[in-house]
C-alpha cells in the first residue's frame, strides 16, 4: 500500500507541475488542484498508513494520528478557496484581454 | 487581562472586519470609522505588548488553555512585539491614506485591510508552524483581492501571476510541513527545536523538510531565484495596498531568522543549513535589486526593486549566529520598511498631480507642493543611507557588525554599491520628476492632498528622522530582541513549561 500511496503521489505531482508550466490559465488552475490533491494525500501520509484505525485515543485501543487528518482538512478548506478565487481571477482576465495566455496583453 | 494581551492585536481587526461586514449597509463612513478606531486601538495594543514583552520574558498564550505542544500557542518575545508594533503602525498609515477615497474604487476594501492585519500579526505571533500556514494564508488571501483592488488589467495581470507563485509556495509549504510533522512528530516551534536537538536518525528526511520551509520564506521573502514576482506585483497595487505589502516581504525575513535562530542554528543535524547558499544569493538578491533600480521607468517601480534591495540586505543576516547582526539587521528593518512604505504613497501622489504623465520619469509640471518634493527627499535619503538619516544609522550598524566575519570585503562591497547604484537612480529620477519642466505639460492638475493622506505621508517619513534621534534607545531595544532571539532554550522552557519533560513520546515507526 506505501508503494501504491507514493506513485499516486509522485503521479499526481507530475501530472501538476506539468500543467502548471502551460501558457493557459486553465490548465494552471487543473494542475494546481492536482497539486493540492498530492499535498493533501502527503500530509495524510505524515501520520503514518494504518488501516482499520480510527483516528480517537482510547485505552488499549488500535488509533491512528489524528493531527494529520486535522491538518488534511484545513489544507483541504484553504486550498478550496484560493483555487475558488483563482477561477474568478483567471476568468476576469480572460474577459479584459479575450485570451486566457497567462501573458496576454490588453485588448486593444 | 495582562495574560490575554497576546491575543489582541489579531482580536481587534478580526472584530472590526466582522463588524465592517455588518456594517455595510450604513455607508463608507462607518466602516471608516471602525476601521480606524481598530487600527488606533491594535496601536495601543502593540505598544502595550512592546512593554509587556520588553520588560518579562517569553509571554506565552495558549489557545483554549491547551498547553504546548498539544495545543496551538502565541509566543511574544521582543521581535515579536516589535514586529507587531511596526504592523500596527504601518496599517495605521495606510488605512488612513485609503480613507481619502481610495477604499470606494471597488468593494470590501475595508475588512480585506482588516483580514490582512489579522493574519500578518498572527504570523508574528504564532508560536506554532502549522498556525504559521494558516496565517500566512489569511493574510496571502486578504492581499489577493487587495492587489485586485481599484482593478484593471495590469493589476488583474500582477495578480494572477502572484496568486499562481503563492499558491505553489503554499503547496511547498505543506509538503515541508507533512515531513516536519512524518519525522518529528511536531509542529510546535520550541518542540521542533528541542527534538531536532535530540535527533538521532533520520537526518535526511529534517534536513529535507527544513530546508524546504526555508525556502517557502525566501519565497515570501523574495530571495533571488525567487524575487521576479515582487516588482511587478508591488508596482501593480494600489498605494496604500502597495504600503502595506512592504511589510509582507518582512515576514518572510523574520520567519527565517525566527526558525535559524531557534530551531535550526542550535542543533548539530541542521546546524550547516544555511550556510554557503543564502549570503550570496542575498548579495545576488541586493546587486539585482540596484540594477533594476537603476532601469525603473516610473517612481512605484524603483519603489518596488528598493524593498527588494532591503529584503536582500537583511537575508544576509539569518546565517551569523552573532546577536549584533541580527540586531542591527532589526534597526535597518524597522527604517527600511517604513521608509519604502512612505515612497510608495509620495509616488501615488506625484502620479496624482502629473495627470497623464503618472509617475514615469518624465519632465512634467511644476508640482506646487514643496512638502511632497520634501517627503520624497527625506524618504530617498534614509532608503539609500545617507546621513543624518536611520537608513544611515541601519547600514553602519550593519556593516559594523558584519566587519569581523569572513566575507565582510564581499558584503561590504556588494552593500556600498549598490547603495551608490541606488542613489544614482533615485537622485537622476527624483531631480527629474520634481525639478525638470516640460513645456508641453506647463500645469500640474490641483489636487489637495487632504489632511488624511498628509498625516499618513507624515507619519511614514517621520521615522527617517525619529529613529535616528532616537537611535539609542530604539538600538538598544533590538540589542535585546536580538540577544533574546539567540538564546533559544529561554523561549524553548517559556513555551514548553514543566511539559518538557513529562510529555512521553511515542515511538514512531
Amino acid at each position: 500500500m506505501e508503494a501504491l500511496l507514493a506513485i499516486a503521489i509522485g503521479l499526481l505531482t507530475a501530472c501538476g507541475v506539468f500543467l502548471m508550466l502551460r501558457p493557459r490559465t486553465f490548465s494552471l488552475v487543473l494542475g494546481l488542484t492536482l497539486l493540492s490533491y498530492a499535498v493533501n494525500l502527503f500530509l495524510f501520509a505524515g501520520g503514518r498508513l494504518k488501516m482499520d484505525a480510527p483516528p480517537l485515543i482510547r485505552d488499549g485501543a488500535n488509533y491512528t494520528d489524528p493531527l494529520p487528518q486535522a491538518l488534511v482538512l484545513t489544507a483541504i478548506v484553504i486550498g478550496f478557496g484560493m483555487t475558488a478565487y483563482l477561477v474568478m481571477l483567471a476568468l476576469r482576465a480572460l474577459a479584459e484581454s479575450g485570451d486566457d495566455n497567462v501573458d496576454a496583453k490588453e485588448k486593444s | 487581562m495582562t495574560q490575554h494581551a497576546a491575543i489582541l492585536p489579531i482580536l481587534i481587526p478580526f472584530a472590526a472586519a466582522l463588524l465592517q461586514l455588518a456594517a455595510k449597509g450604513y455607508g463608507i463612513t462607518t466602516q471608516r470609522s471602525i476601521g480606524l478606531v481598530a487600527v488606533l486601538l491594535g496601536v495601543c495594543a502593540a505598544t502595550w505588548l512592546v512593554w509587556l514583552a520588553d520588560t518579562g520574558g517569553v509571554l506565552v498564550y495558549a489557545l483554549g488553555n491547551w498547553a504546548a505542544p498539544f495545543g496551538i500557542v502565541l509566543a511574544v518575545d521582543r521581535l515579536a512585539a516589535m514586529m507587531v508594533l511596526l504592523t500596527a503602525l504601518l496599517s495605521a498609515a495606510a488605512l488612513l491614506y485609503a480613507s481619502a477615497g481610495f477604499d470606494q474604487r471597488g468593494r470590501h476594501f475595508h475588512p480585506l485591510f482588516q483580514l490582512q492585519i489579522v493574519g500578518l500579526q498572527g504570523a508574528f505571533l504564532t508560536g506554532d508552524l502549522f498556525n504559521l500556514f494558516v496565517f500566512f494564508e489569511v493574510m496571502l488571501l486578504a492581499s489577493y483581492v487587495l492587489l485586485a483592488h481599484g482593478g484593471g488589467m495590469a493589476r488583474t495581470r500582477a495578480g494572477l501571476a502572484y496568486v499562481v507563485l503563492n499558491l505553489a509556495g503554499s503547496a511547498l509549504f505543506l509538503i515541508a510541513l507533512g515531513m516536519l510533522y512524518g519525522t518529528l512528530g511536531t509542529l510546535n516551534l520550541a518542540d521542533v527545536a528541542l527534538r531536532l536537538q535530540t535527533l538521532d536518525d533520520n537526518h535526511a528526511l529534517a534536513r529535507l523538510a527544513c530546508i524546504l520551509l526555508i525556502a517557502v520564506f525566501a519565497l515570501k521573502a523574495a530571495l533571488l531565484p525567487l524575487s521576479f514576482w515582487l516588482p511587478h506585483a508591488y508596482a501593480a497595487a494600489g498605494a496604500p495596498v502597495a504600503a502595506l505589502f512592504v511589510i509582507m516581504t518582512k515576514v518572510g525575513i523574520v520567519s527565517i531568522m525566527r526558525v535559524q535562530a531557534i530551531a535550526f542554528a542550535p542543533a548539530s543535524a541542521t546546524a550547516d543549513l544555511l550556510d554557503g547558499w543564502l549570503l550570496p544569493l542575498a548579495l545576488a538578491t541586493v546587486l539585482l535589486a540596484a540594477l533594476g533600480a537603476l532601469a525603473a521607468p516610473r517612481l512605484r517601480d524603483l519603489t518596488a526593486w528598493l524593498v527588494l534591495a532591503s529584503a536582500g540586505t537583511l537575508l544576509i543576516t539569518p546565517v551569523f549566529p552573532q546577536a549584533q547582526v541580527s540586531a542591527a539587521a532589526l534597526y535597518y528593518l524597522l527604517q527600511s520598511t517604513f521608509v519604502a512604505a512612505a515612497l510608495f504613497l509620495v509616488a501615488a501622489l506625484v502620479a496624482e498631480r502629473r495627470g497623464e504623465l503618472s509617475d514615469l520619469f518624465q519632465s512634467g509640471p511644476r508640482l506646487h507642493a514643496p512638502w511632497l518634493g520634501f517627503a520624497f527627499l527625506l524618504a530617498a535619503a534614509s532608503a539609500v543611507g545617507l546621513p543624518p538619516f536611520a537608513g544611515f544609522l541601519g547600514k553602519l550598524m550593519l556593516l559594523s557588525a558584519l566587519r569581523d566575519s569572513g566575507q565582510a570585503t564581499a558584503i561590504w562591497f556588494v552593500l556600498l554599491f549598490a547603495g551608490l547604484l541606488l542613489m544614482l537612480a533615485l537622485g537622476k529620477n527624483g531631480g527629474r520628476l520634481f525639478w525638470e519642466r516640460s513645456p508641453h505639460h506647463p500645469h500640474a492638475i490641483a489636487v489637495p492632498a487632504g489632511w488624511r493622506r498628509a498625516i499618513a505621508v507624515t507619519l511614514l517619513v517621520s521615522p527617517a528622522l525619529l529613529l535616528a534621534l532616537f537611535a539609542r534607545p530604539v538600538a538598544d531595544y533590538t540589542a535585546r530582541a536580538a540577544a533574546q532571539l539567540h538564546q533559544p532554550q529561554a523561549y524553548i522552557s517559556a513555551v514548553l513549561g514543566e511539559n518538557r519533560a513529562t510529555v512521553q513520546r511515542e515511538v514512531r515507526p
